[in-house]
């Protein structure tokens, strides 16, 4: 199948010559959750604009249902959705009537049963006559996503949704991604919360300084992250392997010094118990015995840090 | 054609201006009323009669005028520049909505508001002074074509606009000058020859002057050289318009 949303060597120059997107190419499947990881400034809002219209791209192109987002922009935009970062909001406006409004502006009859729904949804309903400008943080989130789900959208582009956002209320709005999905609507979330990229999403994407440095399965990913390493210093250091200890595939550490054996958590056996008798055997010396478990959280410092 | 989106921009800009009856519609009719009782009653009943139309109604269609270009030039300013100032204005960038849908929908509601407030001030003049309509038709194509064409002038300052000061400067301190030298209050025949041929370059002389003919058959320029001039007007705010959406001139990145 093809994909819903494609970009294809996308650029971004401002006019004060920073280069906001280096060519970033990437695909997003149908009713997938892919999630952008990145730091500040890394291009993520860049890119979620120029595919939304609000940014003119400086070269490449991108489509979205096989419709270019410049020239089609009619068919692309009635079925992306747009949750900003930033909590944009009318001040006079009534909760209704402003979910109301992005109905209206995205082509839709209006079909107040279906708000209705969507606030109820969002607990909003009590509030749906309230100012905005009376409403919390939480809640001007909730209505951001109100506004972008009133005209039922096949992409969603949730721009960091959980920053500044309680601890319910994240699990709340993680549990709303899920019940998205569920309806076939794609979603894109960008995020700084590594655990949130861990806790919903199918895909993940790190991008940094307007490149997408990768972008893999998660489960590929949470499998590098089952991995252990064992480190065993050795009271004295070593100038090769020893060959009884070759089936272990160990590595010597620096100024070998240590040994470093690296095991699958998941597996029935590590091979832990093994590896301790058999360096015994060899007659080595252990000073000290560490674990460590690579996270998502160091591939994703791993990588942005290499790209600095 | 979005037919819904302008009904939603059209609807959220006119409930706007619901909310803000009060300095919408009450203060100006107050100030007018107030040029009225001054100009009309006060000091007009000692100025002589100009053209043979008494000088309360004489100046009516320059204050209607007055009015409508202030109103159209505010609202159509505020109706952009606020989800600018605001950043709500990445639903409408984001929307499948076309330039002209846009314009249709903001500007529409500035000239549909400034139409209503014009109304109102006339019959307010009406109260106030005989007020005779020679050529109904001819009055209500220069209404409703100045209202459209200064809601999209106004359109564009609230776009050019960066702060609240530059959205101001041009109704504060343009249009005021613009009104009061373009035959508002007197007809230009009362100039020394020098201002009168100043005054044939500003385009409010020859909305005043139109308007007034279409009520009492007296007029500074031939009326449809005023028609033509407003038509003018209209086709190059147009042209700006199209420019700004095409090239996303302080709109879009």
């Amino acid at each position: 199948m093809a994909p819903i949303v494609r970009i294809e060597n996308l650029t971004k120059s401002y006019a004060s010559g920073f280069q906001a997107l280096k060519g970033v190419s990437l695909d997003i499947e149908e009713g997938e959750i892919l999630a952008l990881l990145g730091p500040n400034g890394a291009g993520k809002t860049t890119m979620i604009s120029i595919v939304c219209g609000i940014v003119t791209p400086s070269g490449g192109r991108v489509t979205v249902a096989g419709h270019d987002v410049v020239k089609d922009f009619r068919r692309t935009r009635e079925i992306i959705g747009l949750v900003p970062q930033e909590l944009t909001l009318d001040a006079f406006e009534t909760v209704f009537n402003t979910v109301a409004f992005s109905r209206g502006l995205h082509g839709r009859k209006p079909d107040p049963a279906l708000i209705e729904k969507i606030l109820r949804e969002l607990s909003l309903w009590d509030k749906k006559d309230t100012m905005l400008r009376q409403l919390s943080g939480g809640m001007r989130r909730r209505v951001l996503i109100a506004k972008a789900l009133s005209y039922e959208p096949k992409v969603l582009f949730l721009d960091e949704p959980t920053a500044g956002v309680d601890v319910t209320l994240r699990k709340e709005m993680w549990q709303l991604v899920e019940r998205l999905r569920a309806t076939g609507v794609t979603i894109i979330l960008t995020t700084h919360y590594i655990e949130e990229a861990e806790e919903i999403a199918d895909r993940i994407g790190v991008i940094n300084k307007g490149e997408i440095l990768l972008v893999e399965d998660k489960a590929a990913l949470m499998q590098k992250l089952g991995r252990k390493q064992l480190t065993v210093e050795l009271a004295e250091p070593l100038e090769a392997v020893p060959e009884g200890l070759a089936a272990f595939r160990l590595r010597l550490g620096e100024g070998g010094q240590s040994l470093v054996y690296e095991y699958d958590t998941a597996g029935e056996r590590t091979g832990i118990t093994a590896l301790l008798a058999a360096m015994a055997e060899q007659g080595l010396r252990l000073k000290d015995v560490s674990t460590e478990q690579s996270s998502l959280e160091d591939i994703f410092v791993e990588l942005v840090g290499d790209a600095k | 054609m979005n037919f819904e989106a302008i009904k939603s921009i059209y609807a959220f800009e006119m409930a706007r201006t619901r909310r803000t009856l009060m300095q919408s519609v009450v203060s100006p009719v107050v100030s007018t009323s107030l040029y009225f009782i001054v100009f009309g009653a006060a000091i007009g009943s000692r100025v002589q009669e100009i053209e043979g139309v008494p000088y309360g109604a004489f100046i009516a269609p320059g204050l209607i005028m007055l009015t409508l270009l202030n109103q159209c030039i505010g609202n159509g300013s505020f109706g952009i520049y606020f989800p600018k100032f605001t950043g709500t204005i990445y639903e409408i960038l984001s929307a499948p909505i076309s330039t002209a849908e846009i314009v249709i929908g903001y500007v529409g509601a500035a000239a549909t508001k400034g139409l209503i407030i014009g109304t109102i001030i006339l019959a307010t003049a009406s109260l106030f002074v005989d007020i005779t309509i020679a050529h109904p038709l001819l009055m209500v194509v220069f209404f409703v074509l100045t209202a459209v064409s200064f809601s999209l002038f106004g359109f564009m300052i609230g776009i050019w606009a960066k702060d609240f000061e530059q959205l101001n400067i041009i109704p504060m301190l343009v249009i005021p000058p613009l009104v009061f030298l373009g035959g508002s209050f007197y007809s230009i025949d009362m100039l020394p020859p020098f201002w009168q041929t100043v005054s044939h370059f500003n385009p409010v002389l020859y909305l005043v002057s139109g308007f007034r003919w279409s009520f009492f058959e007296i007029a500074d320029v031939n009326p449809w050289i005023s028609l033509a001039i407003v038509v003018a007007f209209l086709g190059a705010c147009l042209a700006v318009t199209a420019w700004i959406f095409r090239t996303g001139y302080k709109l879009k990145n």
